[in-house]
């Protein structure tokens, strides 16, 4: 599940993460036991639409300069980040 | 240095006392800079100090001198959690992925609060990505209890509860997914306003668990708390979740509901307290009837199941490329994978993965699915309910502040501190934690909340009732 999650963890605290799980998933299995017979298989919320317009939202690039900032490593405007296929 | 007696000011004393120039909004400002200054390092409610928040305030005296029209909170100094975004600040959610991250642009709550003419001091503590009920997730310390600083503030709103309650705020902006500024507002002795869902615009607040989240006033009257909520909530085209208001007919609440639910594990103490509230609510002329909720036993299970669900889809934003940290592994899968392990807390770790396990194909259907049900089970009981009766009154807590460590070590056990606050949440309707009472341990006066809830969009329900509870005008 870590490794799903994207998530490196020492194994001495997934030993402890597991019996933690364990007990968690323990209680919360309560939901099984409640009675949904009465509530649809489909829930479906009001739905409205909530699209604007077409068009610009803002200005073009005026958020750059401060969205970049944050980014850890960047060249050029871009976001920089390490190769993903192998040659 | 100007004398202000900051226990007793509410945010219209404090601006009768602009007006009549007893102070000046800057000579308020800096009472509260003060404040934060001496007590602060011991309670760590802020984990930034706008020390220019001074200029804001002689803007406005510098506006009222030249006798231009004021916003209803100018001059009035107020603290921000750490997930709503101040842009050009650090807001860093109390995590070390955000270590370093400036926020790019204002929520739309901030800017209201700033039209409305409000100085900002800071950013408050809070559990990490306000995933907690303790503030002790903190990736930078735990926020202490003003009233014994060797007790959690309680969470995941502690900082915006304790300024408030140590008066280094005179209001605060906290958020709610499971009863976070209602629970601390509890335990410090203030007011905390959950608000219905998409009442308030979520534009800037930091996603935890998306349909539930919601911006979320305290202060330390109902008052105060009305006033702020009535400037930050409406509509917004940036988030498409958010409500007009509704102005109903003036509110006239009569009946009041007093669930059959008394869970285990609730201190006897908090039990006698909320006795005491329901009696006084009966002298005060309110029709108390015991109502049945069968479901809500089922509250802290569903919520358990479906904020980790969202957190886990939340949190996936969190990767060292985009924001913040990035700690390098041997290549990209790695870096993912080192960042959120080395950066992310414990509780976020924890929620992170068990919301990846209900979402995962074999054990969707048992776990996510069926507590998407069991939350609109509970949405249709509040429903019915509210059919009967104008508003539902219960405990805050199940316990006042407890000392730090005490029971944090034992996540279900924090969980399960929930269990009053939660259904609003599920069920997306406004509740209202009110200071109760004290009982008093180790020689300590610790508050206790009593909790209304209304129905959706009813907020002026939850602020009259609250008004006649304390005895405010």
């Amino acid at each position: 599940m870590a490794e799903l999650a994207r998530i490196k963890m020492p194994d001495n605290e997934l030993e402890e993460l597991c019996g933690q799980l364990d007990e968690i998933l323990g209680y919360v299995s309560e939901v099984q036991r409640a009675d949904v017979s009465s509530v649809p298989k489909h829930i479906l919320p009001p739905l409205r639409n909530v699209f604007r317009e077409d068009g610009e939202a803002h200005e073009h690039g005026i958020f750059t300069e401060a969205i970049m900032a944050n980014v850890p490593s960047s060249e050029g405007g871009y976001v920089k980040v390490k190769k993903i296929l192998e040659k | 240095m100007k004398e202000i007696d900051l226990k007793t000011l509410t945010i219209q004393k404090a601006q009768d006392g602009m007006e009549s120039g007893e102070f000046s909004a800057e000579e308020l400002t800096g009472v509260y800079l003060t404040s934060i200054k001496v007590k602060n390092p011991e309670l760590n409610a802020y984990l930034s100090v706008f020390d220019d928040a001074i200029n804001e305030a002689k803007e406005i005296d510098q506006k009222r001198a030249r006798g231009e029209k004021l916003g209803t909170l100018a001059g009035i100094p107020i603290a921000i959690k750490d997930v709503i975004m101040v842009k050009g600040r650090e807001v860093r959610a109390a995590s070390k992925v955000l270590s370093g991250h400036i926020a790019t642009y204002d929520a739309t709550a901030v800017v209201k609060l700033h039209q409305a003419g409000a100085v900002l001091l800071g950013m408050t503590n809070a559990d990490e990505f306000a995933m907690g009920a303790s503030n002790e997730n903190s990736a930078y310390g735990p926020c202490r209890n003003p009233h014994d600083p060797s007790r959690v503030s309680g969470g995941s709103s502690g900082g915006s509860a304790c300024a408030v309650a140590a008066d280094m705020a005179l209001a605060a902006l906290g958020s709610e997914t499971g009863g976070s500024v209602r629970y601390p507002a509890a335990l410090c002795g203030i007011v905390g306003l959950k608000p219905t869902y998409g009442a308030v615009s979520r534009y800037g607040l930091m996603p935890m668990a998306s349909s539930f989240n919601q911006i979320a006033p305290a202060a330390k009257t109902v008052a105060d708390t009305e006033t702020i909520f009535n400037i930050i909530r409406g509509r917004d085209d940036k988030d498409a979740n958010s409500l007009e208001p509704v102005f109903a007919n003036s509110p006239n609440p009569k009946i009041i509901g007093v669930p059959n639910f008394s869970p285990e594990g609730m201190d006897e103490r908090v039990r006698n307290n909320y006795e005491l509230s329901v009696e006084r609510l009966g002298k005060l002329g309110y029709e108390m009837k015991e109502v049945k909720l069968e479901s809500l036993r089922y509250a802290v299970a569903c919520y358990y199941i479906l904020v980790p669900a969202e957190v886990s889809a939340d949190m996936a934003r969190f990767d060292g490329v985009r924001y913040g940290a990035h700690i390098d592994g041997a290549n990209l899968l790695e870096d993912y994978g080192m960042t959120r392990g080395v950066c992310f807390g414990k509780e976020v770790r924890r929620r992170v993965i068990l919301g990846t396990y209900v979402l995962s194909a074999g054990y969707y259907d048992a776990y996510y699915y069926k507590a998407a049900r069991v939350r609109e089970l509970i949405r249709r009981d509040f429903v019915d309910i509210f059919k009967q009766v104008d508003a539902i009154v219960m405990p805050t807590s199940p316990r006042p502040a407890y000392k730090l460590g005490e029971i944090s070590s034992n996540p279900l056990l924090l969980y399960l501190e929930d269990i009053f606050t939660a259904p609003a949440n599920l069920a997306y309707i406004p509740a209202i934690s009110v200071p109760s009472g004290t009982v008093r341990e180790d020689d300590v006066d610790l508050p206790l909340g009593l909790q209304i809830i209304a129905p959706h969009l009813r907020e002026d329900v939850l602020f009259d009732i609250g008004k006649k509870f304390l005895g405010e005008k």
